[in-house]
């Protein structure tokens, strides 16, 4: 595509240095998101899709978390973002790049009214004053749909559902026009006629502004609603990645295969479900293999013995699988 | 008609609301509200909610894991709510209950062994040297392995660990087993391995089931019959295929359309609720899913609907339908 | 393929961390405590301040009452390591005679408060109501009151009554675990209450397991950390107790020693700027034996854990 990246990741390890090893929560991870698209992370609990969206907001290895960026680059635009300093990573995040969390109830400050909180960064980033800041953030809590916005802005985080208190995470991540939305599992705490509400409101705001999203999830469901591109993740690793349609229809890597067999449809009964056997790995006796060859029915040698690296695979998406590098094999 | 094994009869369960120095009831939540429900021997009854529906104090009450507030529980014909601590005891092998979260449901000091193993000590099911062997038996039967019966909860993935809570039920050879929430703690991959399982003991042993899920598309898979509940109270029950097919509650309906769907492009038509889930110790007056119904008319606010039949074994709560 | 295979790929426990036959908990325990260096450094200091008090005196060739008027406050030399007090006591046997009054009443009031404490407090949790409200009510009446001075007053009525220096001993062993039950009930009580609503304890009423088992095999076990924790600050807190109404002279009398009183009576400018090795053995020993006890308590608690600390 012409348009050039918003934000492109390249081999991006982040690690975790434990009595026992250093886990490798993130293992050399590259995407990209295009300005207006929509990108889902998707994977199961463990593979590192909460940890690359930390690191992109420099949120590992700070605020006493464990953990460190071991390599690899974050471009921002035409800035690295893993080589800029504090005050200018400040200005980036909350006003550039916003992110919202899947507890909203501790993101935000118990002891402030929501109002003040929605107007911190619109004081500290568009320079608004006060009195306008006020003003801006009730129309703000209006926007992401909640009645009574006057109110409510005068009202403590306790006081809201978890659904209001997600939208209100919205509108102070949407309050200075981002570039880029990082949302990390927005609606898993929440109930299905809410998480409907929230996505819709997603959808909304990113037609409506041309901003784009990295949407990290596990629900498939989700991802199908959302994604214009999806990133598939395992064990710290990206396996496979695509268009939205092309990767639901046509999945190439064994275990997106086996991760959309096994997610029961409604509507479309079977008397068994797929199942991935096994389970994921212990993050901390990794070797140089292919990480899901314990549990792919389609192992071959190589896989136990070689890491199958991300390939374009047919006119667009890369999998990460010997059963697509024949050829490799062949001439190695 | 086969006779329901668990059968339950405008089961209510209040909480009350303390509040000020005096730690005085000002208040109470009505978290099941007139619920009935009859389960017959190897069905799977999916009960369905969102948070606060009541749907697990329902379950919990039913096999009184807490003190009801009205109504009646039949077990078996027995009326479970009436038995001295003793009796009640003595019958609990029959009825278990399979926890969300497997991990804080197994006590962090005592072996998988042991868990498993000691009620049947308790109550006397096996005798002492063959308790080993019987753990052994329950063990494979849930896909686990025989060393792993000298280990630690923490030892085990949540997936073994919600194989561990089956089995843990399952020794006991039960009748009845309520499962609350039991794959949602889960990831998709190990979710299916479990709801598998399920679907298995169901056929080896005939179990009788009643599921208790907020994922629409799990109940469907696992799930005979189906029971929604919102705010204390059930609004539609029937079996699947008519429930799915042709949902009747403005509610259901709007719950079935919210389920993100992994098809991407799929085209369906949707009901976005509008507004949130109303406070439990608040509820709206009339039928209780007025503030949120697309179709509420002036009646709705004022008028509790009755759960009335619809023909078959079809039951509903609305004034539209 | 088989779909119920979850459980085949062992990757939680490394194979050489499998333990090959059921080895108990505290065998796991033991084996944990060797690796946790700063514990077993507080073990060691425990173990050996006990050997040295009761022990040590055996192999001592002096006796701790007798009176030297020649050997009067000599400083550490051969003869006497440790020097000799005003009377020409031997410092070091006193010392050690002392260690055994102040480590007995230590333990035996920590076992008499944390007896007392944990099974009242332990009442109160789990059968909540009348008996709750009974007990926590005294546990309250005694907490308003301040423990130091309620132990000054209680000091000054056995110097009153004149009670026999045998028996002091005891008796401050009792006022000790007096003052010290309320705070220890509130604590397992608290805890009780939390571990009633665990799951695992709803768990064992759905398998209907019998009370009995439930309290011994799933409530008490969980209690335990919470206990060794509350017990070694309490073997400290009492050391430290009688200390000070020793110094006060209020507990134990001398001529019996106790660490308190022995620093009591180096409680003059000239002993404390001229003759240090009166009051600094006994007060390091205080010092000593308190820490440790406390980071070996601590340790114990992590031991006794099933699971890793991350």
């Amino acid at each position: 595509m012409a348009t050039a990246d918003l934000l492109e990741i390249e081999g991006l390890s982040t690690y975790f240095d434990t009595e026992e090893g250093t886990v490798r929560a993130v293992d050399g991870v590259s995407l990209r998101v295009r300005p207006g698209e929509t990108v889902c992370i998707v994977g199961e609990s463990g593979c590192g899709k909460s940890i690359t969206a930390m690191s992109i907001m420099g949120l590992v290895g700070t605020n006493g978390t464990a953990g460190r960026i071991a390599g690899g680059r974050i471009r921002y635009e035409d800035r690295d973002l893993l080589r800029l300093n504090k005050h200018e990573l400040r200005t980036i995040r909350g006003h550039e790049i916003a992110m919202i969390f899947q507890e909203p109830m501790s993101s935000l400050n118990p002891v402030l009214p929501i109002g003040e909180q929605i107007m911190e960064p619109l004081i500290e980033h568009l320079k608004l004053s006060k009195k306008a800041a006020r003003a801006r953030a009730i129309e703000l809590i209006a926007q992401v749909g909640i009645a009574r916005p006057e109110q409510i802005a005068k009202a403590y985080p306790h006081e809201l559902s978890g659904g209001m208190l997600q939208r209100i995470m919205i509108a102070i991540a949407i309050s200075c026009g981002p570039k880029l939305l990082i949302a990390d599992e927005p609606t898993t705490a929440l109930d299905v006629t809410i998480q409907a509400q929230i996505l819709d409101m997603l959808r909304q705001f990113k037609a409506e502004s041309d901003m784009s999203i990295l949407l990290i999830t596990h629900d498939l469901g989700v991802v199908a609603e959302m994604a214009d591109y999806v990133v598939v993740m395992y064990a710290g690793k990206v396996v496979e990645e695509g268009e939205v349609v092309e990767l639901f229809e046509r999945p190439k890597h064994p275990y997106t295969q086996g991760l959309l067999k096994s997610k029961p449809i409604m509507g479309q009964r079977q008397d068994e479900l797929y199942s991935i056997p096994g389970q994921v790995p212990n993050p901390l006796e990794l070797k140089p293999s292919c990480y899901f060859y314990e549990r792919c029915e389609h192992a071959m040698d190589v896989c136990r013995r070689a890491e199958p690296t991300l390939k374009g695979v047919g006119e667009q998406g890369s999998v990460a699988c010997w059963l697509y590098e024949e050829e490799a094999i062949v001439h190695g | 008609m086969a006779e329901a094994l668990l059968e339950v009869n405008r089961l209510k369960k209040y909480f009350p609301i303390k509040a000020g120095l005096l730690n005085r009831t000002v208040g109470q939540v009505k978290a099941v509200d007139d619920v009935s429900i009859a389960i017959r021997p190897g069905e799977t009854f999916g009960l369905v909610g969102e948070s606060g529906s009541g749907k697990s104090t329902a379950g919990r009450t039913a096999i009184r894991l807490t003190e009801k507030t009205g109504g009646e529980v039949k077990f078996k014909g027995v009326d479970l709510h009436t038995l001295g601590a003793e009796e009640l005891r003595k019958l609990r092998p029959k009825m278990q209950l399979i926890f969300q979260d497997p991990y804080s449901s197994l006590n962090p000091r005592v072996r998988i062994g042991d868990a498993i193993g000691e009620a049947l000590l308790d109550h006397g099911l096996a005798p002492k040297d063959e308790v080993r062997d019987r753990v052994l038996d329950v063990l494979a039967s849930c896909g686990l392995s025989a060393y792993h019966i000298d280990r630690f909860p923490h030892e085990f993935s949540g997936g073994q660990r919600q194989r561990i809570g089956i089995a843990r039920a399952l020794v006991l050879n039960p009748e009845l087993i309520i499962a609350d929430e039991p794959v949602s703690a889960l990831d998709v991959s190990i979710q299916a391995q479990i709801i598998n399982l399920f679907r298995k003991l169901q056929e080896t042993r005939g179990l009788t089931y009643l599921f208790i899920s907020h994922d629409l598309s799990v109940v469907e898979h696992l799930c005979s019959h189906i029971g929604v509940m919102y705010l204390g109270s059930l609004v539609e029950t029937g079996s699947r295929d008519a429930l799915f097919r042709e949902p009747l509650h403005p509610y259901t309906k709007a719950l079935l359309s919210a389920v993100p769907i992994p098809i991407p492009k799929l085209k369906r038509e949707r009901i976005v609720l509008s507004g949130d889930i109303p406070n439990p110790a608040n509820p709206p007056s009339g039928c209780k899913f007025h503030t949120r119904c697309p179709f509420a008319v002036a009646r709705c606010k004022e008028e509790v609907p009755a759960f009335r039949n619809v023909g078959g074994d079809r039951f509903v709560a609305c004034h539209l339908v | 393929m088989s779909t119920i295979t979850g459980g085949v790929a062992e990757s939680e426990v490394a194979p050489a961390k499998r333990p090959l036959a059921r080895s108990s908990l505290w065998r796991l325990a033991a084996r944990k405590l060797l690796k946790n260096k700063l514990a077993l450094a507080g073990l060691f200091v425990v173990v050996f301040m006990f050997a040295l008090c009761f022990i040590g005196p055996l192999f001592s060739p002096y006796t701790d009452n007798k009176i030297h008027m020649a050997l009067m406050n000599k400083a550490p030399n051969l003869k006497h390591w440790l020097g000799t007090d005003a009377l020409g006591r031997d410092v070091l046997t006193r010392v050690m005679q002392a260690g055994r009054i102040s480590l007995t009443v230590g333990l035996a009031s920590m076992v008499l408060s944390v007896f007392l404490g944990s099974l009242l407090g332990a009442i109160a949790g789990y059968y909540r109501g009348i008996a709750d409200q009974v007990i926590m009510r005294i546990a309250d009446l005694l907490m308003t009151i301040p423990s130091l001075p309620l132990l000054f007053i209680l000091g000054a009525l056995l110097s009153e009554w004149k009670v026999p220096t045998d028996y002091r001993m005891y008796i401050v062993m009792l006022m000790l675990s007096f003052v010290s039950w309320p705070g220890l009930a509130r604590m397992v009580r608290g805890e009780v209450l939390s571990l009633r609503e665990r799951e695992f304890m709803q768990a064992a009423t759905v398998l209907g397991l019998r009370d009995r088992r439930k309290l011994f095999k799933h409530l008490l076990p969980n209690l335990v950390p919470l206990l060794i924790v509350i017990a070694s600050l309490n073997v400290g807190g009492a050391i430290l107790s009688e200390s000070v109404l020793s110094f006060f002279g209020l507990g134990v009398m001398p001529p019996t020693p106790t660490w308190g009183n022995m620093i009591d009576s180096a409680n003059n400018l000239i002993d404390f700027q001229q003759r240090p090795w009166l009051w600094i053995p006994p007060g390091f020993s205080i010092f000593a034996t308190v820490i440790a006890i406390n980071i070996f308590g601590d340790g114990l608690r992590d031991v006794l854990d099933p699971k890793p600390k991350k």
